[in-house]
């Protein structure tokens, strides 16, 4: 099972908590699923409200490890305050690192993101880079104090699932040891069984699940075909070829 | 004293962010602060003076992807 910065997970998928029905469908989807992480974030809140502290009671109930996020951020300052802001609330060293470069494709922003991992990295936290999957960002992430890559499939909320599986095959090769998750852009749960297959270490997923017609059991759903893809990533498939090649003996066949 | 907290412009009467959370009615609500963009801890509320203009955030706990 992945382990992100010395501390074991029991499963292979990470759960956003956002867009779900209801507050009891996102639990169902959690305990259906057996996922081991939520992502949540911190927003504006008033006096009056205590919407937060209800949300939180919820997250805190399903037992489960929480990675605050910096969702939204475009700047690095902006990232920074957001991550320091998210470890006071939620007493977690750990943070899904986002610095958006574009509006449109919600695209990380390279340079951003180096600097602000490196800014966080140097005062404790363990940052999970949400990142492309260019293998020279990603060194300089490592280089940074980053210990788990977060490349994207595809851009957030897309559902394209893996855009550029040779990318991510050469990022597996580069880091053999360190974690990998594929976070964004998955909408089906072969695609996340894709890049078990590709030899990654968990998934993070929200919209495939919160928006599907049955969270809960799609959620399920996801669940078993990152243990389908595992089983195959660790069972060493067969190399593809190009030839048809009889599985059934040909020695011995009738009429010859 | 004219501030903005969480995107709005308001009056206010407190010299201390611990003070305006007070005034706000934030009482023992999870939340963490910011003044002009920088991160202000919990324990440092009670010190960090309000100036005419700052810009105060006030965040809680949220979903998230």
């Amino acid at each position: 099972m992945p382990v992100f910065y010395e501390t074991e997970i029991a499963s292979r998928l990470m759960l956003g908590t956002a867009q779900y029905p209801s507050p009891a469908i996102l639990a169902q989807a959690f305990r259906r699923s057996g996922a081991g992480i939520a992502t949540v974030s911190v927003r504006r809140e008033s006096g009056g409200d205590r919407a937060g502290q209800a949300f939180w009671d919820m997250i805190r109930e399903l037992g489960v490890h929480v990675l605050p996020n910096t969702a939204g951020c475009h700047s690095v300052r902006e990232a920074v305050t957001t991550a320091q802001m998210a470890r006071e609330i939620f007493d977690t060293n750990w943070i899904k690192l986002e610095v958006i470069g574009h509006a449109d494709t919600l695209q990380p922003d390279p340079f951003g993101l180096v600097e602000a991992a490196r800014i966080l990295s140097e005062d404790g936290f363990q940052v999970f880079p949400y990142c492309t999957e260019d293998l020279v960002l990603c060194e300089r992430l490592v280089e940074a104090g980053c210990r788990v890559l977060m490349p994207w499939g595809a851009p957030i909320g897309t559902g394209l699932g893996l855009n550029n599986i040779y990318g991510l095959r050469s990022l597996r090769a580069h880091f053999p040891d360190l974690p990998l998750v594929i976070d964004a852009g998955l909408g089906l749960p072969s695609q996340a069984a894709h890049a078990m297959e590709l030899g990654y270490d968990a998934v993070l997923l929200n919209t495939a699940v919160a928006k599907a017609g049955d969270p809960a059991m799609m959620a399920e759903g996801f669940a078993r075909a990152l243990e389908a893809g595992r089983l195959a990533f660790e069972a060493d498939p067969m190399e593809p070829r190009d030839m048809a090649a009889p599985s059934t003996p040909v020695l011995g066949r009738a009429f010859t | 004293m004219n501030i903005t907290v969480n995107g709005t412009t308001q009056d206010t009467a407190a010299t201390t962010l611990d003070a305006l959370l007070t005034e706000l009615g934030y009482g023992e609500a999870k939340v963490a602060t910011a003044v002009n963009e920088s991160f202000v801890p919990a324990i440092k509320r009670p010190e960090q003076r309000l100036n005419h203009g700052d810009r105060i955030e006030i965040v809680a706990p949220r979903q998230g992807g």
